[in-house]
C-alpha cells in the first residue's frame, strides 16, 4: 500500500505546532496502525530525523495507552483501539490526518502523545473502594444479580483511553467519570463511599477543565469498550441524590 | 473574588480591607452546598434541563391557546381566551416564571458554550463528528439563538404591541374585548412574517427532537422500560408541535386572502 500521512508535530507543550505531509510506501494491509507508524519511524530514524511520538503500550487493546485522531475520529474508523486498528480498513493511495487528542485537560506533550494524568486524578479523588475487604469470601456470600454483576462488569471495561473526551465536541470527561462511578456504586463493596465517591469525582472533574455533557452520543458511539449512555444517566442520577442527600455541607 | 480600593484608601484603611478581602476568599472556599452544586457543569445541566422541560410544557398550553385561531368565528372564541389569561392571577404568576425560565435557560447555555469552548480551544483539523452524533444535538447553541430571536420578534410583535400597544376593541354581547384576533390576522397578511415564523419553527423542530430527550437524560431518567417511549415522544413531540404552530400563520394568510 502507498499512503500520504499528515501528522501533528509538536516538539514539546509550549511549542505552536502544525502539520507534516509523509509519503509511504510498503505498508501491508495486515499491518496495524501503530506498525504501520513503526515503519515511519524506521524511516525517520535512518534520514537522522526526529521520529513521531506517540502512545502506545500493550498493542492488545486492553491497556487503554493508544490514542490517535484518525481522518477525523478517535482512534480511526474502527470502534476498536488504534493498535487493533488494522491497515486494511484503508485503502492504497489513501491521505490519513493523525492529530493528537484536543482538550484543554489533556495537554499535548510531544507530537501526538497527550497528557492524560487528569483522568488518574479524578480515579485518585474517589474512584477506589478504600474499605478493608478481608479475606477471600464464600462464593456467593455476597449476593449479586447477575445482570447487575454484568451491568457492573461492562462500566469496569473502560480502560481510560480518552476516546470520549476527544470524540465529545465539549472535550466532556462524562462517559469516563460515569463509568468509574457505576462500576462501585452498583455493587455492595462500593456502597460505603458511594456518595461522598460522586461528589469528589464531579468535582474533581470539574476542576480538570472537562466539559459539560450535551447528551450528542458521540463518546458512546467511539468508545472502544462499547461503554453506554445509561452510565452517563447513572451518573446524573448518583450525583444529584448525593448532593441533596450527604452529610458534606 | 477580590475588593481593590484605591491606594490612598488602601493606605489608611489597610487592615479593614485585607479583612474584608479575607472573608470573600474564606467565603468562597466554604461556598454553601447549593452554589457548589449550580456551579458543576452536572448543576448548570440541570437548570437546563428543568428549564427546558417547563418550556416544553408551556408550548403546550401555548399552542391549545392558539389553535383557536383557526376557528371560524372571526376571533370570539381566541379573544375571549386571551382576556381570561391575561386577568387571570395563576396565569400572571406562571407568565412571570416563564419569563424567569426563558432567561435561566438563556444565561446557563450562554456560560455553559463558553465552558465548553474553553474546554477544547484547538479544533481539530479533520472532524467526522456526523458519523457519531447527529446534527441538532451538536448545534443547540446555534439552534437555540434563532430560536431567541423569533421569540424578540414575536414579544415585540404580540405581546408587547397587545399589553402596551393601542389594540382596538371589538364587543361580544355587550362585553368589550381587546381584539387581539385582529392583530394577529394583520401580522400573518404579510408573507414575510410567515415565511420567517414559519422558518423559525423549523429551527425549533430541530432544537426540540435533541432537546426533549436530552432532558431526560440530564436527570438521570434512563431506563430500558422508559427511554424508548422517551425517545419515541420527544420525536413526535418535536415534529407535531411546531408543525401546528406554523400551521396557524399559513392558514390564517391563506384565508385572509381569500
Amino acid at each position: 500500500m502507498k499512503l500520504t500521512l499528515k501528522v501533528w508535530r509538536q516538539k514539546n507543550n509550549k511549542d505552536k505546532g502544525g502539520f507534516k505531509t509523509y509519503p509511504l510506501d510498503g505498508i501491508s494491509a495486515d499491518m496495524s496502525f501503530l506498525e504501520m507508524l513503526d515503519v515511519l519511524n524506521e524511516d525517520l530514524n535512518e534520514k537522522g530525523e526526529d521520529p513521531v511520538h506517540f502512545d502506545h503500550d500493550c498493542r492488545e487493546g486492553i491497556c487503554g495507552m493508544c490514542s490517535l485522531y484518525i481522518n477525523g475520529k478517535p482512534h480511526g474508523p474502527k470502534q476498536t483501539t488504534t493498535c487493533q486498528l488494522h491497515m486494511r480498513s484503508f485503502s492504497d493511495g489513501d491521505t490519513i490526518t493523525i492529530e493528537p487528542w484536543r482538550a484543554t485537560a489533556f495537554p499535548v506533550q510531544k507530537d501526538l502523545v497527550v497528557d492524560r494524568s487528569a483522568f488518574d486524578r479524578i480515579i485518585q479523588s474517589g474512584g477506589y473502594v478504600s474499605v478493608n475487604t478481608g479475606g477471600v469470601p464464600d462464593a456467593n456470600e455476597i449476593p449479586i444479580p447477575k445482570t447487575i454483576a454484568d451491568e457492573a462488569f461492562d462500566a469496569a471495561t473502560c480502560i481510560g483511553c480518552g476516546a470520549c473526551v476527544a470524540a465529545c465536541k465539549n472535550a466532556s470527561a462524562m462517559l469516563f467519570v460515569s463509568a468509574k462511578v457505576s462500576q462501585l456504586a452498583m455493587l455492595p463493596q462500593g456502597q460505603v463511599e458511594r456518595k461522598e465517591r460522586v461528589e469528589k469525582m464531579v468535582a474533581q472533574m470539574d476542576a480538570e477543565g472537562f466539559g459539560a455533557c450535551t447528551n450528542t452520543g458521540a463518546c458512546a458511539a467511539e468508545c472502544p469498550k462499547g461503554i453506554s449512555l445509561t452510565n452517563i444517566a447513572r451518573l446524573n442520577r448518583e450525583y444529584f441524590s448525593a448532593i441533596v442527600s450527604s452529610e458534606n455541607v | 473574588m477580590k475588593i481593590l480600593f484605591a491606594r490612598g484608601f488602601e493606605r489608611k484603611f489597610g487592615e479593614q480591607v485585607q479583612y474584608l478581602n479575607q472573608t470573600i476568599l474564606t467565603n468562597k472556599a466554604h461556598m454553601s452546598w447549593v452554589t457548589k452544586t449550580l456551579n458543576s457543569t452536572l448543576g448548570r445541566k440541570l437548570l437546563m434541563a428543568l428549564t427546558g422541560l417547563f418550556l416544553i410544557l408551556f408550548l403546550v398550553v401555548h399552542l391549545a391557546g392558539n389553535l383557536q385561531l383557526l376557528l371560524p368565528d372571526g376571533g370570539e372564541a381566541f379573544n375571549k381566551y386571551a382576556a381570561t389569561m391575561a386577568s387571570n392571577p395563576f396565569i400572571k404568576v406562571v407568565s412571570i416564571g416563564n419569563f424567569a425560565f426563558i432567561l435561566i435557560h438563556v444565561i446557563y447555555s450562554i456560560i455553559l458554550s463558553r465552558h465548553n469552548k474553553k474546554s477544547r480551544p484547538v479544533e481539530y483539523a479533520v472532524s467526522k463528528a456526523s458519523t457519531n452524533s447527529v446534527w441538532a444535538s451538536r448545534n443547540m447553541g446555534i439552534l437555540g439563538t434563532v430560536i431567541l430571536i423569533f421569540l424578540l420578534v414575536h414579544l415585540k410583535g404580540f405581546y408587547y404591541e397587545v399589553k402596551f400597544g393601542s389594540t382596538p376593541m371589538v364587543s361580544y354581547e355587550g362585553v368589550e374585548f381587546k381584539d387581539v384576533y385582529a392583530i394577529v390576522a394583520t401580522a400573518y397578511s404579510n408573507i414575510l412574517y410567515v415565511a420567517f415564523y414559519v422558518i423559525c419553527m423549523g429551527f425549533l423542530s430541530f432544537h426540540l427532537s435533541h432537546g426533549f430527550a436530552s432532558a431526560f437524560q440530564t436527570l438521570g431518567l434512563n431506563h430500558k422500560k422508559y427511554t424508548p417511549a422517551i425517545q419515541f415522544v420527544g420525536r413526535l413531540f418535536s415534529i407535531v408541535v411546531p408543525a401546528l404552530f406554523a400551521l396557524i400563520p399559513v392558514y390564517m394568510y391563506f384565508t385572509i386572502q381569500s
